[in-house]
């Protein structure tokens, strides 16, 4: 049997055999999707990489709003 | 301080407390049942002792409770640095990126490679690569709290970095300045030992309970031990490192320090409040009695903070107001600015900042040189810049007071704790009385709180700063709506006491059950 066969069946039946883990498995993917298919994408987007193209302009920003009080 | 929104501010400090607070209860116990873990299964692979496997399996598998509902709780703060935090992120950059992307590289892989081989790999691989999997699993951990606590130890104390005008952003100077900077040292080996303690008390506290049922005697027996003797070692270790952290405190950040013994007024030869009450409404204007009583140590403040029982220490007043001689980190003594001193030279510093853009922008390499000079002659107190008020440099004095008293009082009380068990389990076997199974029940959650204390007093007692002295979290957190903050301040509230109350129920249930295969 091949290397990446054997990972592979090692992994397969790690998960197979599983029984709290199964409900563990379950909390952690619902978990990552609350993350990253809601969080991040509706309430956290990283502002200075969505608002800029580059770092010139990104760090531009930063000054002024380091150097200018808030209006 | 005035043009800035405080509800803003206050409303993104409230979310990334309550992120790290929640997160920081899942870690420690990462952290520490690795180890103890380890220890067992090495005791499993060099005697053979079957029971030894199935004490082994059973912990692993609250650890694996533990870790499944805790990981990736950390990455929140990450998108809060993004989004709440731009300034921040922005302004510490390439000091903040190279610890966590090493972090993310080299302990994340290496942690979760081995993880499913210490939970997969029984009677699949050697037993000698099994425990080398399940030390690997244990070092990757706390390889992994190395790096952000590193990230957290520049933000007290910015050593080995070089602020950089053109692009508003922090470089690292030195790696290495940064890794083994005292405060990161400390601060990593204060923060992993408190995290082995709360870990040998849950497995104490837990094996106490199986011994009050008549369960699964031997495992909570042998349990007991090994989290002991693993409990006391470590609780030293705590205290040790607890006192290297305060001394660094003492010289980094001496209002942190004055706040958390409620210390006004500066004196040579400061004792060290053992317990007391401070004095509600207590202000350092005023002349009220700071303490309604206390109980002290005369000179040992002085002693641990400055290594000399006649040490001056200064105390609110005095740092607000300035005019003491203190030992600069270059060794050299120095006479204290007052606050206001230094609120005047972190302006120069922002102005300097702003007619530095304009000179480059107008291409004026002489007016460049200038300003840059400017800059940073005053950089030291730049965040200084953002406050209007002296007052405003001072933390919340009893928060940060009883955080720190109740932190201390418990990890001398879990030393004693450990002595006590130990020395009964030595001299009367387990014929301990009930009342100490009990009380070792108790000693989880009072593990849990004395951790969370050592984060606010870290944390809270920094404040007004995010990054010591330049800037302060005013000037970090990005402008945007404070309603927007406060939804998903809501929003995690919910999601992680959801992600609390599974963790506890699956957590008992699986205590209930015990060990899968019975165990004697």
């Amino acid at each position: 049997m091949n290397l990446f066969k054997r990972i592979f069946l090692f992994y397969y039946d790690g998960f197979k055999s599983m029984t709290i883990g199964k409900t563990l498995w379950v909390i952690i993917l619902i978990k990552l999707f609350v993350m990253f298919a809601i969080l991040k994408v509706f309430f956290f987007p990283n502002i200075l990489k969505r608002n800029f193209k580059t770092d010139e302009e990104r760090s531009k920003f930063v000054i002024e709003q380091l150097t200018t009080k808030p209006k | 301080m005035e043009h800035f929104d405080l509800s803003l501010v206050n409303w993104s400090r409230a979310q990334f407390a309550l992120t790290a607070m929640y997160h920081w209860v899942f870690v420690p116990l990462t952290l520490g049942l690795a180890f103890i873990m380890a220890f067992m299964e090495t005791l499993y692979y060099r005697t053979g002792d079957e029971e030894w496997k199935r004490i082994t399996k059973f912990w692993m598998t609250l650890f694996g409770i533990n870790f499944a509902i805790g990981v990736a709780t950390g990455i929140i703060l990450e998108f809060e640095f993004g989004t709440n935090w731009s300034n921040y992120s922005w302004f510490v950059g390439d000091i903040f990126g190279a610890p966590l992307a090493i972090e993310g590289i080299m302990a994340f892989f290496m942690e979760s490679t081995f993880i499913a081989v210490m939970f997969f790999g029984w009677n699949k691989v050697s037993k000698k690569f099994h425990l080398i999997s399940t030390w690997l699993v244990a070092l990757g951990a706390n390889l992994s709290a190395l790096w952000i606590l590193v990230a957290n130890a520049w933000m007290q104390y910015p050593a080995g970095m070089h602020f950089n005008p053109d692009t508003a952003r922090n470089e690292m100077l030195n790696f290495w300045e940064v890794l083994l900077s005292p405060v990161a040292v400390n601060k990593f080996l204060h923060t992993i030992s408190s995290g082995y303690v709360l870990a040998s008390l849950f497995v104490v506290g837990i094996s106490a309970w199986f011994l009050l049922k008549g369960r699964h005697v031997l495992l909570a027996k042998r349990s007991i031990i090994v989290a002991s003797v693993f409990g006391l070692i470590t609780s030293l270790f705590l205290a040790l490192t607890g006192d290297g952290s305060a001394y660094q405190v003492a010289q980094k950040q001496p209002m942190k320090l004055a706040a958390m013994e409620g210390l006004y007024k500066g004196t040579e030869g400061a004792p060290l409040i053992v317990i007391g009450a401070l004095t509600p409404g207590k202000d350092y204007t005023d002349d009220k009695e700071p303490y309604l009583f206390k109980i002290q140590i005369p000179k040992l403040l002085s002693f641990l903070g400055y290594r000399s029982s006649d040490a001056f220490v200064p105390g609110v007043k005095d740092i607000v107001e300035g005019g003491y001689t203190y030992t600069d980190k270059d060794g050299n003594q120095r006479v204290a600015l007052s606050a206001e001193q230094k609120i005047e030279r972190g302006r120069v510093a922002i102005q300097a900042l702003a007619d530095y853009k304009k000179a480059r922008e107008a291409g004026d390499s002489a007016a460049m040189v200038y300003h840059r000079k400017l800059l940073d002659e005053n950089f030291e107190y730049f965040g200084y810049g953002y406050l209007n008020d002296p007052k405003s440099i001072v933390p919340n004095v009893p928060l940060t007071f009883y955080s720190f008293h109740i932190m201390v009082g418990l990890g001398f009380l879990f030393i004693a704790f450990f002595v006590v068990m130990l020395y009964l389990i030595y001299f009367k076997g387990f014929k301990v009385n009930k009342w100490l199974l009990r009380s070792s029940i108790l000693m989880i959650p009072f593990a849990y709180v004395a951790s969370q204390a050592g984060w606010i007093v870290a944390e809270v007692g920094r404040q007004p700063w995010v990054i010591q002295d330049v800037l302060p979290t005013v000037a970090a957190v990005s402008r945007i709506d404070a309603s927007a903050v406060q939804v998903t301040f809501f929003l995690f509230f919910a999601i992680f006491t959801t992600l609390l109350i599974a963790e506890l129920r699956i957590m008992f249930t699986q205590i209930k059950k015990g060990p899968k295969d019975g165990g004697k």
